[in-house]
């Protein structure tokens, strides 16, 4: 009864959260109104723009020192969860299975365990730092936290149901999954597609002005 | 609910964009932005984190504008904002940030958050929510002309002085000048000098010029204290001044919020283009000097460094203009470590003419004061009259024996004698 929910019913209607909530986003971003700027501008915006979605990828030389951390933390966690998202041999085989119609090569093993290990360990010291640091714990807020747990707990149950070969592990995994769907376009989670419009506002006004952004 | 919140969310609800919408929708609170912000490195008071202070516009959206918001309120569980939603942020966005963008250029997500934080000021400001003092300034330049109380009597009495020290004649209300020099109120009250240079130089390098009698204040305190509707009025002041002697280009003086005012947000506040250029003082002075026209000799012989003007640098693109001008006249010019786009505030900017923050101001001077210590300077170069009152007084309170100078008149102090005739 469960596993058919969690199988059917529950996975279409997440997927269809997800989907219709991240359109609905980006189109309130990008259909909103705007005012012309009537100023003269001194530099491209496009070129600034598309130079910035990309530039802030790496911090300014300037602020290394301090944000370091941040950004190794940030890194071994995305890009541990992309590897683990795209390349894990379960995930390969699902998409195509029922999303795509065709796969790719999947990571091997130990390539998980390494890609796991990484995202786990940058989940964990962002969120040690976010509990920790007078200025993230200010600002942080309820949402936050609920997104930061949800991943986790949707990349420990995909450790288990890989790991341990029973349906239960499976449909917890497929379970968690479906929550952490649900809860992406209501949540901070949509920064995973709304970085880019936001950084290439950001950059055509600097652009305007002839500020490398 | 009372009038003023009332008023604040009406305007923060005009402010909600694409933009805004999307700035909100990406940032994850990862605090990045406090370790650029000069009055959280030097307080350690996490109520200075940039994101934060955009809290107002960011709760507006939460609530009215993201998905979440529009399904707590469609089952009735949203929390309505209340006046201290605006009023208690009155004191971080006036006293501790001086819009000096730092923020803008190092979020991870690409958030312009001093954008954010002007548009909370421009709603407390229009809901009546600022500091006496702002406001204050504010409606002396909305009645007199000038927050500082400037009248054309001062103007006229400071170019007499000019006239007899130079001996050059001050052009005024002169139609069909190439160029409108706009002054300051700094540069009307405390460095006279600026005007003295301008006269000199373009003597020097044949520029047609004019001041103008109704038009001679730059100062916008409408942007100071975010009020785009009196920065419109007083951009609109200028405007027709320029029209009226239907001069080609305005030259901005050495002043961030005046070139901010007049090259970027004026035909913004204005709703219309203007029908003439508008140039920072840097820029025509840079244009000069390659084109030969200004000609210097000698060169200072102490150590010294230039401090970037936010308004103007960071968020105004002027960053190889006072490097060229140096140049040719400093023989020992060092640049400060975090320079150019990504050099620290002095703690002035939008704070500069706040008396209530007075003590926070100078506390987020030590920043600027070890950044101009590690370079061993004897001086310090700037291009804004407001950047360099305040470090002078940071300098002062401090008792650092560094001098702190105006680049124009530097050039002008350089200047190469023409021969007889010429």
């Amino acid at each position: 009864m469960i596993e058919n929910l969690i199988d059917g019913p529950l996975w279409y209607l997440s997927l269809a959260v997800f989907s219709l909530g991240v359109l609905w986003q980006l189109a309130a971003i990008l259909f909103a109104s705007r005012k012309p700027d009537l100023s003269v501008a001194r530099g491209s915006a496009g070129s600034s723009a598309i130079k910035t979605v990309f530039s802030r990828f790496l911090p300014h030389r300037e602020m290394r020192a301090r944000i370091g951390i941040q950004y190794i933390a940030g890194y071994l966690f995305h890009l541990g969860l992309f590897a683990l998202l795209f390349f894990a041999a379960p995930h390969v085989l699902f998409l195509e299975e029922n999303l795509l119609g065709f796969g790719w090569t999947p990571m091997p093993h130990w390539a998980f365990i390494v890609s796991a290990q990484a995202a786990f360990l940058g989940l964990i010291i962002l969120w040690l730092r976010r509990l920790m640091n007078p200025a993230t714990r200010l600002i942080s807020t309820r949402d936050d936290h609920i997104a930061a747990l949800l991943t986790f707990v949707v990349m420990l149950t995909g450790c288990l149901a890989l790991l341990e070969e029973f349906t239960a592990l499976r449909l917890l995994h497929r379970f968690t999954v479906e929550l952490w769907l649900i809860y992406f376009p209501f949540s901070t989670l949509m920064h995973a597609f709304t970085f880019v419009p936001s950084r290439a506002f950001t950059g055509a006004w600097f652009g305007r002005r002839g500020v490398d952004a | 609910m009372s009038e003023k919140l009332e008023k604040g969310l009406e305007v923060l609800r005009s402010e909600v964009d694409g933009k805004v919408k999307s700035f909100f929708s990406s940032c994850v609170n990862c605090g990045i932005c406090a370790e650029s912000c000069l009055f959280y490195t030097e307080t350690l008071d996490p109520r200075y984190t940039p994101i934060y202070k955009t809290e107002p516009l960011r709760k507006l959206w939460r609530n009215e504008y993201s998905l979440w918001g529009k399904f707590t309120s469609a089952i009735g569980f949203a929390k309505p904002m209340t006046e201290a939603d605006l009023s208690d942020w009155e004191e971080l966005v006036y006293d501790g940030c001086s819009m000096c963008g730092r923020c803008s250029m190092v979020c991870p997500v690409g958030v312009d958050i001093a954008g954010m934080i002007f548009k909370v000021k421009h709603a407390l400001s229009k809901a009546g929510i600022s500091p006496e003092g702002l406001v204050d300034a504010t409606q002396r330049a909305v009645d007199i002309g000038s927050p500082m109380g400037i009248t054309l009597k001062t103007v006229q009495a400071m170019i007499k002085h000019v006239e007899a020290d130079t001996g050059l004649k001050i052009p005024v209300d002169v139609e069909g000048a190439d160029y409108l020099a706009l002054l300051s109120s700094n540069e009307i009250a405390l460095y006279p000098e600026y005007l003295e240079s301008l006269a000199k130089i373009f003597d020097h390098a044949g520029v047609s010029w004019t001041l103008s009698s109704e038009a001679f204040e730059a100062t916008n305190s409408g942007l100071q204290i975010g009020n785009k509707t009196i920065a419109g009025q007083l951009v609109e002041r200028v405007v027709a001044g320029a029209e009226k002697l239907k001069v080609k280009t305005v030259i901005s003086p050495e002043c961030g919020h005046a070139y901010t005012a007049l090259r970027w947000e004026g035909p913004n506040f204005i709703g219309k283009a203007f029908s003439f250029k508008v140039v920072h003082i840097l820029e025509l002075l840079d244009e000069l000097q390659a084109a030969g026209r200004i000609k210097t000799s000698g060169k200072e012989a102490e150590r010294l460094t230039f401090h970037d003007p936010c308004s103007i640098v960071r968020r105004g693109g002027i960053d190889a203009q006072p490097r060229n001008l140096l140049q040719p006249i400093a023989e020992d010019f060092v640049e400060m470590a975090d320079h150019g786009n990504m050099n620290w505030c002095g703690g002035g900017g939008g704070v500069s003419t706040n008396e209530r923050a007075e003590q926070l101001k100078l506390t987020a001077f030590n920043r600027k004061k070890s950044q101009i210590e590690e370079t061993g300077a004897a001086a310090v170069v700037t291009a804004c009259s407001n950047c360099r009152m305040v470090m002078e007084e940071g300098v002062e309170t401090n008792e650092m024996d560094i001098e702190l100078l105006g680049l124009t008149e530097m050039i002008a102090a350089h200047l190469e004698d023409r021969p007889a005739g010429q």
